[in-house]
């Protein structure tokens, strides 16, 4: 008896540890993508200069200028923000238990992008944090509209049917937010959100970026256990006592609140949220208080390497990094789409 | 039997003849409007030959080529839905949501690449170039759909399209901003459904497509009707599946990408256009594929007049006029479908 429990705890210390020594490679591997960022671009640096700027600042030297203003916030917010939408793509999976969710995919972004063309045409000189609450708010709008329209189904919110009409009315938000930037001649704006990009991060941006998406995705995280009974079924769920009203309430939310904040500043940038919760579910199997933080770090490596690759392909011109997630995610999405439709 | 066609045959006539008419007030609507009104009597003069030389040069130089593209760019969508969607046997399908015309602009972005002008003459190979892109797309999609069992899952058919209009319409981006920002502009209003086309020329593009693959798939009907209802009763009705779904398929991609060509992306057409024909004459594809291709024209000719006189002075390209009409609608059909 006592044998048999003490080789149980050996094997959850087994685990823990693998789990351990997991999540310290990969934040190491986060580490050394951001290092490889900063100093691979269209001016090559050494790593000594990437170590005296970060250690040793010195204004005048251009070099270290360089990594100061533009490399860093850049790479940062490659990462912060390739974490936001992947943890929001955790977050839907579970709570609607459709293995396609993903915001760029279910339209969320869409609406987002449709409020910031809005106030790009009415308010041009808008500052970033209320442009922030607005791009939130539209993302709210059409994540309720979806949700709305496709639980009014006879069938209800079946993965297939969440995934068509967040599909459609993602295009249809595009072709209005087109509309909004021919109508009021701001196509060439517009163009450079279109397209998603990291570059325009400045410091600035990160100051309220930053705290507003880590502390989500800490919510997230704290979410996680009850996501993982969510996503078993709603009624094994409310059984073990899972409040699972508000438990999807404020999952949806919090998702949101990463997608909105995230397309405000880089614009639209799909696949993400959808194929690194699928690669971090291999990893560290069904608990969803692994799969957040391990869908943040992955996401992030994703984004980092993302805007490394558009940026060295053909320097000193930067590839749309939509692209280089796009090369990702299609054959992914068509994997998983696969897997799906074998239930039809 | 013989009682219900005829009746049925009598009901297609007369809606039909009803539609035509409609579609004449129309066009008539779209002719009169614009910073120059001329007035319907006035057109009619013109047509016959007896207008002022302002009024003939605004109608012919200006007005006529783009509404016919119009009209036939409409014609080639409506069309196009209704054959797609009777051999997908999914009335969801539509060249814009399946993916076709992601594969249409990627032609268009590589015709723009390589020839630089859209002028003249070379206008008349656009059309090919945006039938490359639809047909490469269209084998994708079959072949990423197919199962090896089961056939074509409609299902599965509209998944493989989203996410290989996302895949060319990243390629398309990628190509997209290279171009300089003229081309860039005219490539972004292409993609939401803007009728560019404005000289004869695009209309010559145009109108041999129309005029070859409507009678054909109209000729075709009653080997959609069959393929309509199944494989299996299809060749038990003795119609050779494979050939005849590849013809069709080829005639649907033809139709809607050389449309797409001169009119831009325009979606939700070749959805809206073949439901309404259904309701209003019944399933019959020898009576409602041209009532189809008559509503496609309706809509897209009111679309673009509503485009170009309420919004001044930046007109709104038609493409996003129908997608406002045309995404609640379908949004009620997939919520319908069980």
């Amino acid at each position: 008896m006592l044998n048999c429990f003490s080789s149980r705890i050996l094997k959850m210390n087994a685990r823990n540890y693998l789990m351990i020594a997991l999540f310290s490679s990969i934040i190491l591997g986060v580490l050394l993508c951001m290092v490889l960022a900063v100093t691979f671009g269209a001016k090559q640096l050494t790593f000594h200069t990437v170590w005296s700027a970060i250690f040793d600042y010195n204004p005048t030297v251009t070099q270290q200028q360089i990594i100061h203003e533009l490399r860093f916030p850049r790479v940062i917010g490659a990462a912060v923000i390739g974490a936001a939408f992947a943890v929001s793509g955790a977050l839907m999976q579970g709570i609607t238990r459709n293995p396609l969710a993903d915001a760029g995919i279910l339209g969320i972004n869409g609406g987002a992008m449709l409020v910031v063309a809005l106030c790009f045409a009415f308010f041009p000189s808008i500052p970033y944090s209320l442009l922030m609450v607005f791009s939130f708010v539209g993302a709210l709008i059409s994540t309720l509209l979806i949700f709305l329209i496709s639980s009014a189904a006879p069938g209800g919110l079946t993965p297939i049917k969440l995934t068509i009409s967040g599909a459609v009315v993602a295009a249809f938000l595009h072709s209005l937010s087109t509309g909004v930037a021919i109508y009021f001649n701001l196509s060439q704006d517009l163009a450079f959100w279109y397209a998603g990009g990291v570059a325009g991060i400045k410091w600035a941006h990160l100051k309220v970026l930053l705290p507003i998406i880590l502390a989500t995705i800490i919510l997230g995280i704290f979410l996680g256990r009850s996501v993982s009974l969510l996503s078993l079924g709603e009624d094994t769920a409310a059984n073990l006592g899972v409040k699972t009203n508000r438990v999807r309430l404020v999952g949806i939310i919090a998702a949101v609140i990463l997608a909105g904040v995230s397309v405000s500043a880089v614009g639209s940038i799909g696949f993400v949220g959808l194929v690194i919760p699928h690669i971090s579910r291999k990893l560290v199997g069904g608990n969803y208080q692994l799969i957040i933080p391990m869908s943040a770090l992955l996401g992030a490596i994703l984004l980092i390497l993302a805007d490394l690759g558009a940026r060295i392909v053909d320097p000193p011109r930067e590839l749309a990094i939509g692209i280089m997630t796009a090369l990702v995610g299609v054959p992914f999405f068509l994997y998983i789409a696969r897997k799906v439709g074998r239930g039809l | 039997m013989n009682y219900l066609l005829n009746k049925d045959n009598k009901r297609a006539f007369i809606v039909t003849t009803v539609f035509i008419f409609i579609s004449v007030i129309v066009v008539l609507l779209s002719l009169n409007t614009g910073t120059l009104k001329i007035s319907p009597l006035k057109i009619i003069q013109t047509f016959l030959g007896q207008g002022d030389f302002e009024s003939s040069t605004v109608l012919f130089d200006y007005r006529m080529p783009r509404i016919l593209i119009t009209m036939l760019a409409g014609i080639g969508l409506g069309i196009s839905g209704a054959i797609l969607q009777g051999l997908s046997r999914n009335h969801l399908a539509d060249p814009g949501i399946l993916g076709l015309h992601a594969g249409a602009a990627f032609g268009l972005i590589i015709f723009v690449t390589y020839f630089h002008s859209m002028d003249k003459n070379i206008a008349l190979f656009i059309p090919l170039f945006t039938f490359g892109g639809g047909a490469l797309t269209a084998l994708l999609i079959v072949l990423l759909a197919y199962d090896r069992y089961k056939g074509l899952l409609p299902i599965r058919l509209i998944l493989v399209g989203i996410a290989i209009s996302a895949g060319f319409s990243a390629i398309t981006l990628f190509f997209s901003l290279r171009l300089n920002e003229e081309t860039y502009s005219f490539a972004s209003r292409w993609l939401v459904g803007n009728i560019w086309g404005r000289d004869w020329i695009n209309v010559m593009a145009l109108l041999p497509w129309i005029l070859i693959l409507a009678p054909f798939t109209w000729i075709k009907s009653k080997t959609l009707n069959a393929l309509s209802l199944g494989d299996d009763i299809a060749s038990g009705l003795g119609v050779s599946v494979e050939k005849n779904r590849i013809l069709l398929l080829a005639a649907a991609v033809g139709l809607s990408c050389a449309s797409v060509a001169m009119a831009g992306g325009i979606g939700f057409i070749g959805l809206v256009a073949p439901h309404l024909a259904r309701r209003l004459v019944g399933t019959m594809y020898q009576h409602f594929l041209p009532l189809s291709g008559l509503i496609g024209l309706i809509i897209l000719v009111l679309s673009d007049t509503i485009g170009r006189s309420i919004f001044q002075p930046n007109a709104i390209p038609a493409g996003i006029v129908v997608a406002a009409i045309g995404t609640p609608y379908f949004l009620y059909l997939l919520a319908k479908t069980k």
